[in-house]
């Protein structure tokens, strides 16, 4: 009998937010010491914790690092801070495939088609349309020291709508499901009637205290809970409030459970009850957080009732909060359907402290980037980067990649401008509903940014999920991934309904001009002489048939 | 002559240097009916660009120029006004050289050298401050036509190989240019005799040649041959459908993606495919030859610009003899004109105001091809009849000695 290695813990995160909303983070974890990929072992048949779809797909496909996300809403980056585990609008999927593949677009097609299976969700609209090979900024984060981006896709769709038939296939993968544990509060109704709402699922190889290597998957929720759209007027937060649910049990295959409330602005903020004496701190996002605990594992959380309900009121008015440091925002300038202009804004509010950013851009072939007119200026000055990777689109092959280094004054704000021009598109490119515009996906700014806290760079086994997600190299600097709007732009269209017009008339006009020259090409000038009347030409006729001499 | 050609052509390098400084240049330089993808000034500067950023101009599909343009402007970008400035003036002198010439021939008519300068305003205007390399092709082809017309077969054949390698349509120019040797050098064309073979093979022979080595030295510049998909294939395939005032771009939105590439094959042998029979009809006038040839590439080709109608306008005048025989000038010039003001107008309406829609600019499209089918035909017609003229003498008579009309049969 083969002991089965692996572990799985479960985490919520529950953090008030200055502006009265609520932010709680789900964070499942399975750990499973096994190596799909290596070679001459029996094939992997026998999956206990660990979801046997995903494994397949893994198996299958040589993958080493899968991300995919569902995200429903923009992070509000000023109002909110930083998430623990950024995403896009839309559904954002990245992979680095295993070194041994030989055909990495064709691997990449059938996963995205086979996750688009998995999730109920249209991915398989990711083709090679929208598909980048990003050079500098997505790295991965678990093993592997892959510098060749040959091995690595990234997509994003960021027209796509996450639903009710997104969450059920996902709350499948988890081992108790969502009968037992954390999940039981993920019910839709109430998890959908947000601000913003993210389902992820990350699975990356990791080194389990260095001697063997273990997969790791982690899928993590991440829900804004708004403060007006709850109806009621108090500021007043409960379990059963935000989902409709409150806990019961741990989930029984979990080795760890736990509800962490952050309470740094306690107690001037809010009032917490029930009270628990476990207290834990953390460094997270640069900035030590004390959270209060409560261990689901054990029967004493959950009181008399069997029954476990946070409930947070709100006291005071919501103070200032921590400014983040890196913010980003997108939009489009111009006017009319001819060209246009992507303006990046990038903002450093570090009070004295550069750093530099790695800003990604992926814009679709339609939108056709003049790279001669990108300027960077921040403070009003020219600001160089050190390095371009871009990449230019081919028309309905592939978009425009665009990477950039730049690095960002102390306390300031950088702009990225480029021009662009829209194009005219074939009838049949355009969506049902065109005059809505075409989506270009989120940027994505990803930099080191200095903390002013240091960060531990051990990993040890009791640290909190959401302090462990990114690996942390070094002390002075934690890493931020943030994702701009996606923007929203029109394109000319030809009118639909002329498709036999078009040809008949074009045709037409071809056709004159062949029919003047066939005229002037194949006949000659004569004198026009009348036809003689009809009588003459009568007696004509006859007098040919006789042979006798024609009249005149 | 030439006192008052040089003070015109001063005249018009100081009314261009004006154009050209003012704010009236970006404006032209941008709009759709001056410019194409394959020759905005915008994307020769984003090849440069992407020249500079290490990646290959033609990696992507902004770039459509040939090689050699990369070679010209890497070092004169920042001269390209000059430039622009200077290749339309091979055009003006062709022409006053080709009024010339007739005139000589024919010798009818006073020196119209101002009738030249008019004609030659309206269509040079409308390119005139135009930021594209439309200028320099026309300029390439005006050469050509100089080098034939003072009968130098080796030049002729390189500057046609040249022009041939900017864009493939002047290829057809290659019967024209050998009629007019063979005319010159007395050699009649008969497919047996053997003198004609001869001189054939030699023009033919210095053409290929040239054209085999500009390609070669383009290869070599970037050490690919990327260029060839998308510079010849771009022009061929029409994969970019940005509205110009040819009649492809809407026609390839609209169309069924089924019947696509036999309409792409009907329509470019549509701009060879009149070669051979007016070869035929006109192998004694190689000279009206030419300007045929370049009237339909200009208006068949699959991205024209109103450089291109600039340049067959700008040998009209050469034919203002044929004035008299002209039946729809008066219908062809107000159809132009009036085109010529309703792009600008109608294009503002369905971009920027967004109250029409692509059909009303289309049919500008078309109307303005149809005046120009028109127009070329007219001419084609005032050639053939004056022909008949100077055989059949200028008034005719019926059998019955009454006045008689002339019709085609």
């Amino acid at each position: 009998c083969q002991p089965h290695p692996g572990s799985f813990q479960e985490e919520l995160v529950i953090r008030p937010l200055h502006s009265g909303d609520i932010y709680a983070s789900f964070q499942f974890r399975t750990l499973w010491d096994t190596d799909f990929l290596q070679e001459g072992q029996k094939k992997v048949s026998h999956y206990r914790l660990f979801p046997k779809s995903l494994g397949q797909v893994l198996s299958k496909f040589s993958v080493q690092e899968l991300h995919i996300s569902f995200t429903q809403g923009f992070w509000r980056t000023m109002q909110w801070g930083q998430p623990f585990i950024p995403s896009p609008p839309g559904a954002e999927l990245w992979v680095w495939f295993h070194d041994t593949v030989s055909d990495v677009d064709g691997n990449w097609k059938e996963l995205t088609n086979v996750l688009s299976g998995i999730f109920c969700a249209s991915l398989n609209f990711i083709d090679m349309t929208n598909t980048v090979q990003p050079s500098a900024s997505f790295k991965p984060l678990g093993l592997g020291n892959a510098t060749d981006h040959r091995f690595l896709r990234y997509a994003t769709l960021p027209r796509e709508i996450v639903c009710t038939e997104n969450l059920t296939p996902w709350k499948k993968l988890l081992p108790c499901g969502s009968k037992a544990g954390l999940a039981v509060l993920m019910k839709s109704e109430k998890l959908f009637h947000s601000s913003f709402h993210s389902q992820a699922v990350h699975i990356r190889p990791i080194c389990q205290q260095c001697t063997s290597k273990a997969w790791e998957l982690r899928q993590t929720l991440n829900v804004v809970f708004d403060h007006y759209t709850s109806g009621q007027g108090k500021k007043e937060w409960s379990l059963f409030k935000m989902f409709s649910r409150t806990l019961t049990e741990a989930c029984p295959l979990a080795s760890s459970s736990k509800v962490y409330v952050d309470i740094t602005d306690n107690p001037e903020l809010f009032e917490l009850s029930p009270a628990t004496p476990l207290l834990s701190q953390a460094v997270v996002l640069g900035d030590r957080r004390t959270y209060s605990v409560y261990d689901l594992t054990r029967a004493e959380t959950f009181g008399q009732l069997r029954s476990f309900n946070l409930l947070l009121r709100w006291k005071g008015d919501s103070g200032d909060m921590l400014r983040p440091l890196l913010h980003a925002e997108r939009y489009v300038a111009g006017f009319g359907l001819q060209t246009g202009e992507i303006h990046t804004v990038i903002y450093n509010n570090h009070p004295y402290r550069a750093f530099p950013v790695l800003l990604m851009d992926s814009v679709p072939w339609y939108l056709q980037l003049y790279i001669h007119t990108l300027t960077v200026t921040s403070k009003s000055r020219d600001n160089k980067p050190s390095y371009i990777h871009y990449q230019p689109a081919k028309d309905r092959h592939r978009p425009h990649l665009l990477e950039m280094l730049i690095q960002l004054p102390p306390h300031s704000m950088t702009e990225v401008t480029v021009q662009f021009e829209r194009a005219l598109l074939k009838w049949t490119e355009y969506t049902p509903d065109p005059n809505h515009g075409f989506y270009v996906g989120s940027s994505v700014v990803s930099a080191l940014v200095p903390s002013m806290v240091a960060m531990s760079t051990n990993f040890t086994q009791d640290q909190p999920l959401f302090s462990s997600f990114v690996p942390v190299k070094e002390e002075s600097s934690y890493f931020v991934r943030v994702y701009t709007e996606p923007l929203l732009v029109n394109l000319p269209t030809p009118d639909f309904s002329m498709p036999y017009n078009v040809i008949c008339l074009t045709c037409t006009v071809v056709a004159v001009g062949y029919g003047s020259f066939y005229n002037l090409l194949t006949r000659t000038f004569q004198v026009d002489e009348p036809s003689p009347p009809l009588a003459k030409r009568l007696a004509n006729f006859i007098r040919r048939i006789r042979g006798v001499p024609l009249l005149a | 002559m030439a006192a008052p050609l040089t003070l015109l052509l001063i005249v018009a390098v100081t009314i261009r240097a004006v154009l050209f400084r003012s704010s009236l240049a970006e404006l032209i330089s941008e709009r759709v009916e001056v410019v194409s993808p394959l020759n905005a000034w915008k994307r020769v500067v984003e090849g440069l660009a992407l020249l500079d950023l290490g990646v290959s101009p033609y990696s992507g599909d902004v770039f459509h120029e040939t090689p050699l343009m990369i070679y010209l402007f890497h070092f004169t970008v920042d001269y390209a006004e000059i430039v622009f400035m200077v290749s339309p003036y091979f055009v003006d002198c062709l022409s006053c050289l080709l009024a010339s010439l007739d005139r000589a021939k024919i010798a009818i008519g006073s020196n119209n050298l101002k009738s030249d300068l008019l004609f030659n305003f309206p269509g040079c205007l409308r390119h005139i401050i135009s930021f594209s390399t439309c200028g320099l092709n026309n300029a390439i082809i005006a050469l050509f036509i100089f080098c034939t017309l003072k009968g130098s077969a080796l030049l002729s054949g390189i500057l046609l190989a040249l022009a041939t390698y900017q864009s493939i349509y002047p290829l057809t120019l290659f019967a024209p240019a050998l009629l007019f040797f063979l005319q010159r050098l007395y050699i009649p064309v008969n497919l047996r005799r053997s003198s004609f073979w001869c001189f054939t093979l030699q023009y033919a022979f210095i053409y290929v040649g040239s054209l085999v080595v500009i390609t070669g030295l383009s290869f070599f510049l970037l050490g690919s041959w990327d260029f060839i998909p998308s510079v010849y294939g771009f022009i061929f395939s029409v994969p970019d459908l940005t509205p110009n005032i040819g009649l492809f771009w809407y026609f390839f939105a609209e169309m069924f993606e089924h019947f696509r590439l036999f309409f792409i094959c009907v329509f470019q042998i549509n701009v060879f495919f009149y070669t051979i029979p007016l070869s035929i009809k006109l192998k004694e006038h190689p000279v009206f030859l030419i300007f045929m040839q370049i009237a339909i590439i200009s208006i068949f080709k699959s991205y024209p610009t109103v450089g291109d109608v600039a340049l067959y306008m700008a040998f009209l005048p050469a034919w203002s003899h044929l004035y008299r025989f002209l039946r729809n000038i008066f219908l062809v010039s107000c159809v132009l004109l009036a085109c010529s003001a309703l792009f600008p107008v109608l294009w503002h309406l369905w971009i920027y105001a967004g109250s029409a829609n692509s059909n009303f600019y289309y049919a500008i499209t078309l109307l303005f091809n149809f005046g120009q089918i028109l127009l070329v035909s007219d001419y084609f017609y005032a050639y053939l009849r004056r022909e008949h003229h100077l055989t059949h003498g200028l008034y005719l008579k019926k059998k019955d000695g009454t006045e008689a009309t002339l019709v085609l049969k």
